[in-house]
């Protein structure tokens, strides 16, 4: 699921399921949300525990292994971009003139100061692959009906043991997530609000992601323009481009 | 009466060779375990102090429920009129402002992009002041092991192994990728002064020590530090004093503010109160056991030497010899033998303390992963009552087992003695 919502943003879905009817819900997801690429601004509010911080973005992505991020504003990170290639990252800052690979435990690091990890970013594998999900009955959201999915590792590597999500019966976006940790404790939550109809599909534009490890209200990351199927140029998508 | 007595004990070694080795390997591992423990504790508490506790240490309430992941978000603001504040109030403390951060350090290759990297864990510290007594307190001047203690802004010193793992060497640029103190993310350029070996797993992994001004320009934290640490201007760590520092202090500290300062105690912290009252118990419990054993061990010697000498007490006694006199003679001859084992057990014991005081045993191939600030080299501290920590128990586990051992003189009747001696 925070694949899912990662992939929201950065990456265009590619969800497939094994439980039959968590299946089909998971591809009407993808029927709904896939594109070939995407471009967007957006707004990124980190309310930290000594106030907030807003940032402005600009994102390119194509397919789910290739992204290009640049942070417009504040001043201190504008400039600031980042590369991910298959399953490598590179960021760029312009105040050291160094183009850096993010790599091993730094990938858990915060991104931007944010409740989202690089490795959230990083995690390309379809859920499926990863963990086994099974429908486990209806709810509400916002009066809105919901189904919610179980998702339960079934690889080592999974970054959380377990995910609960909320999908739109109606409109087939998932609405909330939350991931556990194997002693069940709640490691982060996701909200998805927003929700327009952008070139004939149902889009959430505004995703507030909250770590419940960190102090903090969690970060909002709020999509102010986005097009799908855009032309996107090769070049963006390479190690030249982060200069 | 007691040269006699010592004629005797060496002409007849049978009768004092085994005590005397009971008596002098007891006293021995007494003294000597006593520096030892004495030695650990001392450099555990020292080491702790110079680099992470201090005699005392001022956090905010928030920062100090968090310490361990050193959340300069939480950090202190306005540490140059607190500092000032603590100056006036406290004023048999010298006070010093540190940051404390996490991060990752990447070196460059020739086109500017990663060639190495690795996580270091840093400290913002004074080192460019002129008057600043951070070096000699870290004792960095001695773990130096290439180039230079910074002189300029924007030079760092890192741990040797680290340097070897990055590949980099004095001279050298290297760039933090770290986090502001607002959570915004912080890439520095640094330039390699020098690197050190301080002789600690944890540091020696992968430590960077910076001027403090820089780190404030690294992570954003204008006039602002994780903490500030407080020393005794004697240098010597007073418990009841620095209890009622923190006391005194705690008083102006609001408990509903998340930002207000708090001063924390060396012992409160690291859990080094928990660990300091667990050897002092262990201290306690292995020298009784010691007492206990050669108290046990002298009463089984006592006894056979009383079998073995079951004829001479006999003779003694039917010669006239008073039971008393006899016994009294036994426990005059346990005392001898007490004070020469004492005496030369606590010798090789202090001698052995001394070696290892001076030289220390190198235990770093243990600790490679040590989580712990521990210094990779243990050393023993010989202390006054290091001089009658054996000694003491030493004679009197002697003297006690020769009296437990005697009392079979009493039970022995002077009307069979000549039927048993014949």
């Amino acid at each position: 699921m925070r694949r899912i919502l990662i992939s929201l943003v950065f990456l265009p879905g590619l969800l497939y399921g094994q439980n039959p009817s968590a299946n089909k819900i998971l591809e009407q997801i993808d029927r709904n949300m896939a594109s070939k690429n995407r471009v967007l601004t957006a707004t990124m509010i980190v309310h930290a525990q000594r106030g907030e911080r807003i940032m402005e973005l600009k994102v390119w992505s194509e397919g789910d292994k290739k992204s290009f991020t640049e942070y417009l504003s504040p001043a201190r990170d504008k400039g600031t971009k980042m590369l991910k290639l298959e399953d490598q990252l590179w960021m760029f800052s312009p105040s050291a003139d160094r183009i850096i690979q993010i790599s091993g435990h730094m990938l858990r690091q915060s991104v931007m100061g944010s409740d989202l990890s690089y490795e959230d970013m990083m995690d390309d594998r379809k859920l499926t692959d990863i963990y086994d999900a099974a429908v486990i009955g209806p709810d509400h959201i916002d009066g809105q009906a919901c189904w919610v999915l179980e998702l339960r590792a079934k690889t080592d590597d999974a970054a959380y043991y377990m995910r609960k999500m909320w999908i739109d019966q109606e409109r087939n976006i998932p609405m909330k997530e939350e991931c556990y940790a194997k002693a069940g404790k709640l490691l982060k939550q996701t909200n998805l609000s927003g929700v327009k109809k952008i070139d004939g599909r149902w889009f959430p534009t505004k995703m507030t992601y909250k770590d419940m490890l960190k102090t903090g209200a969690g970060t909002e990351f709020i999509i102010n323009d986005i097009q799908f199927d855009a032309t996107i140029p090769e070049s963006v998508f390479s190690k030249a481009a982060l200069r | 009466m007691i040269r006699f007595i010592f004629k005797g004990l060496l002409r007849d070694r049978q009768r004092s060779l085994l005590p005397v080795i009971v008596v002098v390997t007891g006293v021995f591992l007494t003294v000597f375990l006593h520096c030892w423990m004495n030695g650990i504790l001392g450099d555990l508490i020292d080491f702790n102090a110079k680099f992470s506790t201090g005699h005392v240490k001022v956090m905010t309430k928030a920062y100090a429920e968090r310490v361990e992941q050193t959340p300069n978000d939480l950090a202190l603001v306005q540490t140059g009129k607190l500092t000032e504040t603590l100056q006036k109030e406290f004023p048999e403390m010298a006070w010093i402002q540190r940051i404390r951060f996490g991060g990752l350090i990447d070196a460059p290759d020739a086109q500017g992009e990663t060639r190495s990297q690795g996580p270091a864990i840093g400290w913002g510290i004074d080192l460019l002041s002129a008057n600043s007594t951070e070096t000699q307190r870290l004792n960095i001047p001695k773990s130096m092991v290439k180039g230079h203690i910074p002189t300029q802004a924007g030079e760092v010193l890192i741990s040797e192994q680290f340097a070897e793992k990055l590949k980099v060497v004095p001279g050298d640029q290297i760039t933090l990728l770290g986090s502001t103190m607002f959570g915004s993310m912080t890439v520095y350029n640094f330039k390699v002064a020098g690197t050190v070996k301080f002789g600690s797993a944890i540091l020696d992994r992968g430590a960077i020590i910076a001027d403090i001004h820089d780190v404030q320009l690294a992570l954003d934290m204008p006039d602002a530090a994780s903490e500030i640490l407080g020393y005794f201007k004697t240098n010597f760590y007073n418990k009841e004093l620095a209890a009622a520092e923190v006391t005194r202090f705690m008083t102006s500290s609001d408990p509903a503010d998340p930002y207000s300062p708090v001063m924390v105690s060396l012992r409160d912290q690291n859990g080094l109160s928990s660990m300091v009252d667990y050897m002092d118990l262990v201290s306690a419990i292995v020298i009784s056991i010691f007492v206990m054993a050669m108290s046990l061990v002298l009463w089984n010697a006592g006894l056979l030497g009383g079998l073995r000498r079951y004829g001479e007490v006999g003779v003694r006694l039917a010669m006239g010899e008073s039971k008393g006199h006899v016994y009294r003679s036994l426990i005059s001859e346990s005392i001898l033998i007490g004070l020469v084992g004492s005496l030369i057990g606590s010798a090789i014991g202090l001698s052995l303390s001394f070696w290892i005081q001076k030289h220390g045993i190198d235990v770093s191939g243990f600790m490679k992963n040590a989580s712990m600030m521990l210094p990779a080299v243990f050393r023993t501290e010989v202390t006054l009552p290091a001089f009658y920590v054996g000694f003491v128990p030493g004679l009197f586990a002697t003297v006690i087992g020769t009296s437990l051992a005697g009392i079979g003189i009493y039970k022995r009747k002077t009307a069979q003695l000549f039927k048993e001696l014949e």
